[in-house]
């Protein structure tokens, strides 16, 4: 139930406080604290912002305030409400809804839209109450997995972007779900995986039933019309899981012969292919034995394995794709008359002009045609200090405006601008990735060989010895015996036991062989802006008057600058600025407290202020590696701060870490060589690059790739600039926050904070490597056992039968044991 | 005996006729998604709606 207001703290004590002191009064929607400034006294249900009031409103109105009872019964935890207030208009683009909506009999459509914040069952009922609040929703289904929501409407009540706007004010950021078309071929493609793995199954399951008559009948003293008859039953059944669900092993096999590497579906097809020769052969003559029920079981519990890590693997990448769709989709068009208007970004076009406001990131490459700002560029390039552009200066896709508002003329769209060009370096980078092999294949290529070989000896000795008959008898049991059906077990069940952790402890791992790869040290590179520095400004270092620095803080509230962020988080303050005035890319002034306050670089301030201390001071923090801002109050004295990018909680230690495990750690940043050489030196890490551009990144993993230095290369990065060398290197991994193009680019997704996921992922991953040798050792040994007992003549049918399943058996406990143990 | 030449294909045949029906219900998307029909199952059933607070149009507004 939603928590009574009168426990918490009542508005008695106005102002006293600072905000996040304010521990007693919470949000009633979302937990979390409300700011003085917004308390209402006399309310009974108070909210930290607007946003949540308006949810509260909203849901109320509807009467759906059921959602606080569901919510706290299955996640109390504060929640950070999403609603972006965006009006969404793009969305009703006649052009956007052709690709993204569909037409249903009777009128309605039906659009997929993926949401920001969907996390648990009290939103998907939320969610799918949607028809209540907004009226002319038919039906609005959500998957909780994918994050998405399905909604049916009628567009003649109501439009898409009114729907969308409804699910914002809920609480839920909406995106377009891009890709439609091959998400639709993926789905199509997991239905059929998952009806091949039923087929097998009740193929599997109705020849073992014919099998247990069979077998009981040879001791109790069947009739030869009986045997022969469920022998040629159990034929036409195994022929049918052979040449239905088993295709898929054929395909494999073929597909490993074409490009002669090894891959574990060649032995497994050609145990498939003796089976059954020679079974339906023994079905014809009317003795010997006929295989066909342990190649059912067989072939259904290798698909289930597969379909497993199928599973997991979808889900990450699934998860990822989500990432991918959080970026602008829309802007801001000025056309001839002056009118401006949203627009998809796929209409954008050269020589348009775009208006982008404070906060919102630049669409296109172009020249700024109106206006004065500073850009954040730190996602393309890794330089942390913002850039100051005015009219005339080129600006690229992809940085973020930070203080006011510019126009952009049009110069390059889509993939010729320079973000694009990144891109398509990525894409390059991806295709030129050379799969490593894996190890289970690696295995599979010897395993094939040595059987193979056995089997040829075991012909030709019984050959000579019994005849031709024994001989293909002995040499079929073999190739049947020793069928790596724990080996193709063992690799895709302990990997998707290792993703599935992985997943849950925030690593969203798209492919397996990144845990191969991790599972042995080779050379890590790490990205500076972001990876190991909290990529933004902070303030570090703070000499002289604390007042002061407390005036400047109430100032740099009504700035949007990073270092404006840095000041007011480094300082509360109730005093109140006022008479604020901004210069570009130098500082600001105002007036506090009737103290005139200038802040800013040390130039503009201290062209008019004379002090030593000041002078002193600034050299000082410079020779610490920080950027020196200072402050001046008038009649009070001045104030410098050191303005630096933190390092990020537990870095020192997880870096330690990876390097007593073996790893060689660098950094390879873009920003400046003597901010990263003292990172480096904070850090602990030696070889700590600077100034290196994307391209320059994507060079320096190559060559530590190349035979020179013959490394495995990971890579860590957060940025644009990252991407290019992610894609090239042996396993990229993309750090929480990171930008689009590094998610593409990655491997392995981390969406938790920091370095210290790292550590987690390379112990998770040499532990579910030794998982995996262990689960062959005792597979390879049932084989050799079995192997020896077909070549000497000694295996027979129940024999078999009894050894494939319980080698299968103690892999998948293997496997599954270690999913209970910690990491 | 002789039943079972009857029985075998007849059990074949139910056993067919649920691998088709598993078929169609895949088909139709019904596997699609595994973990959100299971947290459905925990909502209650939904109120009726307020009489007097009746679907305000655009509750948005309020705030703007």
């Amino acid at each position: 139930m939603v928590p009574s207001v009168d426990e918490r703290g009542s508005g008695d004590e106005p102002m006293s406080g600072i905000p996040q002191d304010n521990s007693e009064c919470l949000c009633d929607h979302c937990g979390l604290v409300v700011p003085m400034g917004l308390f209402e006294s006399g309310e009974e249900r108070q909210f930290c912002c607007n946003g949540c009031k308006t949810v509260y409103r909203v849901l109320r109105s509807a009467g759906l305030e059921g959602f606080y009872s569901v919510r706290d019964a299955v996640d109390p935890s504060p929640m950070r409400a999403a609603s972006t207030g965006g009006a969404y208009e793009e969305l009703d683009d006649p052009a956007f809804q052709k690709s993204l909506v569909r037409a249903l009999p009777g009128g309605e459509v039906e659009v997929e839209l993926l949401l920001e914040g969907m996390h648990c069952a009290a939103c998907v009922w939320l969610i799918e109450r949607l028809p209540r609040v907004a009226e002319g929703v038919v039906e609005s289904r959500a998957n909780i997995r994918r994050r998405t929501v399905c909604v049916r409407y009628r567009p003649d009540k109501i439009q898409l972007s009114k729907v969308a706007q409804k699910l914002d004010r809920l609480g839920y950021a909406v995106h377009p779900a891009r890709g439609g078309e091959a998400r639709e071929i993926r789905l199509r493609e997991d239905r059929r995986f998952l009806v091949r793995v039923a087929v097998a199954g009740a193929l599997a399951g109705n020849v073992m039933l014919l099998a247990i008559a069979l077998y009981e009948g040879e001791h109790s003293g069947m009739s030869p019309f009986w045997q022969t008859t469920l022998r040629w039953y159990s034929m036409v059944l195994g022929i049918l899981v052979l040449l239905g669900p088993g295709r898929l092993f054929y395909r494999g096999a073929i597909a490993s012969l074409r490009t002669r590497t090894a891959h574990l579906d060649l032995p497994i097809a050609l145990a498939l292919t003796a089976g059954g020769v020679w079974g339906a052969m023994n079905t014809v003559r009317g003795t010997g034995e006929i295989y066909f029920d342990s190649l059912a079981v067989l072939v259904f519990l290798l698909l289930v394995g597969r379909w497993v890590q199928h599973r997991q693997q979808r889900s990450a990448s699934d998860s990822v794709e989500l990432m991918l769709t959080l970026t602008p989709t829309s802007a801001t068009v000025i056309d001839d008359q002056g009118q401006s208007r949203r627009v998809p970004i796929e209409s954008v076009e050269v020589g348009m002009i775009v208006a982008v406001g404070a906060g919102e990131s630049v669409p296109a490459d172009g020249e700024v045609s109106e206006g004065e700002t500073e850009l954040d560029v730190s996602l393309l390039t890794g330089e942390s200090r913002p850039i100051v552009v005015g009219a005339g200066d080129r600006v690229t896709a992809g940085a973020t405006n930070l203080r006011s508002p510019i126009r952009v003329c049009v110069q390059a769209v889509g993939e010729s601008t320079r973000v694009g060009k990144l891109m398509e370096l990525i894409a390059q980078a991806s295709a030129q990735r050379t799969e490593i092999v894996r190890f289970a294949d690696r295995v599979a290529g010897r395993f094939v060989i040595v059987v193979v070989v056995l089997a040829m000896g075991t012909f030709v000795y019984w050959n000579i010895a019994e005849g031709i008959g024994i001989g293909i008898e002995h040499a079929t049991a073999l190739l049947i015996v020793t069928c790596p059906c724990a080996l193709g077990l063992a690799t895709p069940m302990a990997m998707s036991v290792a993703m599935g952790r992985a997943a849950s402890a925030g690593m969203l791992v798209k492919s397996a062989a990144a845990i191969e790869v991790l599972a042995k040290p080779g050379t890590m590179i790490l990205d500076k802006t972001g990876t190991i520095t909290e990529g933004r400004a902070r303030v570090a270092v703070v000499l002289g008057d604390t007042r002061i620095h407390e005036m400047a803080a109430a100032i740099e509230k009504h700035c949007t600058h990073p270092i404006a962020h840095a000041l007011v988080d480094s300082c509360d303050t109730d005093l109140v600025a006022s008479q604020i005035n901004q210069t570009i890319g130098q500082g600001v002034q105002g007036v506090v407290d009737g103290v005139f306050v200038k802040i800013g670089s040390p130039e503009f301030v201290l062209k008019d202020t004379e002090s030593n201390d000041a002078e002193r001071w600034v050299d000082e923090v410079i020779a610490l590696g920080h950027t020196p801002v200072v402050a001046s109050a008038q009649g009070i004295g001045v104030c410098v701060f050191g303005i630096g990018d933190q390092i990020r909680e537990g870095v020192v230690e997880s870096i330690k870490e990876l390097i007593a495990g073996g790893w060689d750690v660098r950094i390879c940043s873009g920003d400046h060589p003597e901010i990263v050489r003292r990172i480096g030196n904070a850090v602990g890490v030696e070889i700590a690059e600077g100034g290196v551009s994307p391209e320059g990144k994507a060079a320096l993993v190559a060559r530590l790739k190349s035979d020179e230095y013959a490394r495995t290369v990971a890579m860590v990065g957060d940025g644009v600039n990252d991407a290019a060398a992610l894609a090239a290197a042996d396993v990229g991994i993309a750090v929480h926050g990171g930008a689009e193009a590094s998610l593409e680019a990655a491997d392995v997704y981390l969406a938790d904070m920091g370095v210290f996921p790292l550590v987690r992922l390379v112990k998770l991953s040499s532990k579910t490597m030794r998982t995996i040798r262990l689960a062959f050792v005792i597979s390879l040994s049932y084989n050799t056992i079995a192997a020896v007992l077909a070549m000497t003549g000694v295996v027979n049918a129940l024999m078999a039968a009894v050894l494939m399943p319980i080698s299968s058996l103690s892999v998948v406990a293997l496997c599954v044991r270690s999913w209970r143990e910690d990491v | 005996m002789s039943v079972i030449l009857i029985m075998i294909p007849v059990a074949l045949m139910l056993a067919g006729l649920g691998v088709l029906a598993f078929i169609v219900a895949a088909k139709g998307g019904q596997f699609d998604d595994l973990d959100t029909p299971a947290l459905r199952a925990v909502f209650d059933d939904d109120e009726p709606m307020p009489k007097n607070e009746q679907h305000s149009e655009e509750p948005e507004n309020e705030d703007e």
